[in-house]
Parts: structure tokens; C-alpha cells; sequence
């Protein structure tokens, strides 16, 4: 029960794959401002500064890896890994508190 | 006879997709592959935090020993790579294979997949090129994996202001930043080394098409994992 599948038969509406970019320049300019130029307090800069990285990161696997487009399936095989990940770091740094 | 059977084989085969995640099993086994780099690439992240918010005295301040300005060059070149591939990936999906082409009423000439792809290896490249660079100036300063060398530039300075430098983990802090960002830069060099085959090998001679073009997504998977890896490095190893 196996059914044909290229990539040319995965339809979808194209990104505009130049906007994205342009989010991924400015945010990382807006990162390095944050962290050297902007008098914002330690924790405050550490939180909008892992934001930016995880919007970023999100930016490129939803548009440009295309997993927006992808089957749930195919996404679970990248997404299972990342609570797992927390859960790895989570522990370790138990382990140093207690 | 037997020989073009063979490429038309490889090139186009039935293209069965596995029944459980739906997708053509090369691509299937590149996400395997990848969720695998995200437990690898954690454990090294993870490790980073770990070390760094356990140690008794502070971490060297964001741009007290790194150059993050060459690094956001570097940031800015592999995001240009990025898009690079996906205007590639975009091209041969359109069945563009040339280098360039003038489009008639438009004063910049379109983009194929040679020219793309071509773009994209530069990058890379340059990526590679940089890294090494900031390397050899990084050691050559006194910043090595086991720490501040002796009498080194880097090493008066941590004498001087202490706590600017991370003195006191220093060694910790060298041998996380060259573990971290050498592995990458490893992931990034096998990449390059992969596209400059695929480009002499199947994107020179013609063999993608607007049919079948797994070998541009795949490969295109694992730069944009590369990618995706640097954003999240870059912020935690240079800026934080």
C-alpha cells in the first residue's frame, strides 16, 4: 500500500522566500543591538534574546525546510526530539541544584 | 543501454513513499538524520548551559574575547546560503536548470538552479573561510581550548579585569566555545563538500528536473539544519 510521492507532487502556495530573509537580517541586527547597545536589564536581554533566536529558528524550519508544509507525521519525526531535549537539559540542571 | 537504464534508476524511480510518514525514503531517512543532530547538538548546548550557570565565578562578557562582528558577518553569510538553496530548490521545481537567463521587461536576469546553487556553495564556503579566520586570530591572542594561554595577550588582560575576561573558567569557556562551534563548523564543511559534489556531479550535467529533484531537497534539508543550528549558536555561545 504504497502511494507515488515526488516532490513536485507536494503543492503548496510558495513562501516569498526574500521577506523571509529579510526578517532573519533584521532580527539578527536587532540581536546584536540588544545584547551590546540597548540599556535593558541582564535577564530581560537573556529573554528577548532567546526569544529572537527561537523565532528565528522557527522562521527558517517552517519556510524554508518547509515543515509549515509538510505532513503531521514528518513533522513529529523533527518535533519529538525537542521536549526530549528539555527534558535531558531539565534534569542535568536538577541534578547540579539539588 | 544498461548505463541509461541505470541513471534513469536513480534519477526516477517509482518513488515509493513509506507507508508510515508518507514521504520518499531518502528524504525520510535525511529527517531521521536530523532529529538525531537535534538530540547530538542539544546534548552540547545542554551541557554549555549546564556548566555555565553551575560555575562559582562568571562566564567572559559577550565581545570581551569573541568578535562578534566578524560572527555576524558569518551569521549574515550562512542566512544568505539559507535563502540561497531555497531559491535553488524553488528554481528546479520550476524546472529552471540554467545559470542565468534575461527575462524579457526585467533588467536583472533570472536565477536558475546553477546559479543558486553556485551562490549558496560560496557562502558556505565563505562560512568555513571566516570561522577559520576568527580560529587562527582567537589562538593567535591566547584563546585555546584548554583556556587563556600563559603570557598570552588574552592572558594579561584576564590578570588585569578578572571578572570582564571569566578568569576564573577559562578553560571551561574555551573548551565549550571550540567544541561547540567546531562541531558546526564540521557540519558546515561536510555540507559544502556535499553540494560541490551534487553541482559537478547531477546540477552540471542536467540531471534534476522540474520531476524529480530529491537530491536539491535533501541536501537542502541538511543546510537549513545547519542553519537553524548557527541561529541558535550564535546567540547562546556570542551574545549571551
Amino acid at each position: 500500500m504504497t502511494t507515488p510521492s515526488t516532490p513536485a507532487q507536494t503543492t503548496h502556495v510558495r513562501p516569498n522566500y526574500m521577506l523571509i530573509w529579510l526578517y532573519l537580517f533584521v532580527m539578527t541586527i536587532a540581536e546584536v543591538l540588544l545584547a551590546f547597545e540597548l540599556p535593558v536589564s541582564r535577564n530581560l536581554k537573556l529573554i528577548l534574546l532567546l526569544i529572537l533566536a527561537i523565532w528565528k529558528a522557527m522562521l527558517v524550519a517552517l519556510f524554508f525546510m518547509h515543515l509549515k508544509f509538510e505532513r503531521w507525521r514528518l513533522r513529529l519525526i523533527f518535533i519529538v526530539p525537542l521536549p526530549l531535549a528539555v527534558i535531558l537539559v531539565t534534569a542535568v540542571i536538577m541534578e547540579k541544584v539539588f | 543501454m544498461m548505463r541509461a537504464t541505470q541513471v534513469v534508476d536513480e534519477m526516477r524511480p517509482p518513488v515509493p513513499a513509506e507507508p508510515g510518514a508518507g514521504v520518499y525514503s531518502k528524504k525520510l531517512g535525511m529527517w531521521v538524520f536530523l532529529a538525531s543532530d537535534v538530540m547530538f547538538f542539544t546534548a552540547l548546548i545542554g551541557s554549555y548551559i549546564v556548566l555555565r550557570f553551575g560555575m562559582p565565578s562568571p562566564w567572559a562578557q559577550p565581545g570581551a574575547v569573541l568578535n562578534v562582528p566578524l560572527t555576524g558577518l558569518n551569521t549574515f553569510l550562512l542566512i544568505c546560503s539559507s535563502v540561497s538553496m531555497v531559491k535553488a530548490y524553488a528554481a528546479i521545481a520550476d524546472g529552471k536548470k540554467y545559470f542565468l537567463r534575461k527575462v524579457p521587461g526585467k533588467r536583472l536576469q533570472d536565477g536558475g538552479l546553477k546559479f543558486w546553487m553556485l551562490i549558496t556553495i560560496i557562502c558556505g564556503a565563505g562560512f568555513v573561510g571566516v570561522q577559520l579566520i576568527e580560529y587562527i586570530k582567537l589562538v593567535g591572542e591566547g584563546f585555546t581550548p584548554a583556556g587563556y594561554r600563559e603570557a598570552s595577550l588574552l592572558a594579561e588582560h584576564a590578570l588585569a579585569d578578572p571578572i570582564k575576561y571569566g578568569a576564573g573558567v577559562a578553560g571551561m569557556y574555551g573548551s565549550t566555545f571550540f567544541t561547540m562551534t567546531g562541531f558546526h563548523g564540521f557540519h558546515v564543511t561536510c555540507g559544502v563538500i556535499s553540494m560541490l559534489y551534487l553541482y559537478f556531479t547531477k546540477v552540471l550535467p542536467e540531471k534534476y528536473s522540474a520531476q524529480d529533484y530529491r537530491g536539491i531537497e535533501v541536501i537542502g534539508l541538511y543546510w537549513h539544519f545547519v542553519d537553524l543550528v548557527w541561529i541558535i549558536l550564535f546567540t547562546i555561545v556570542y551574545l549571551i
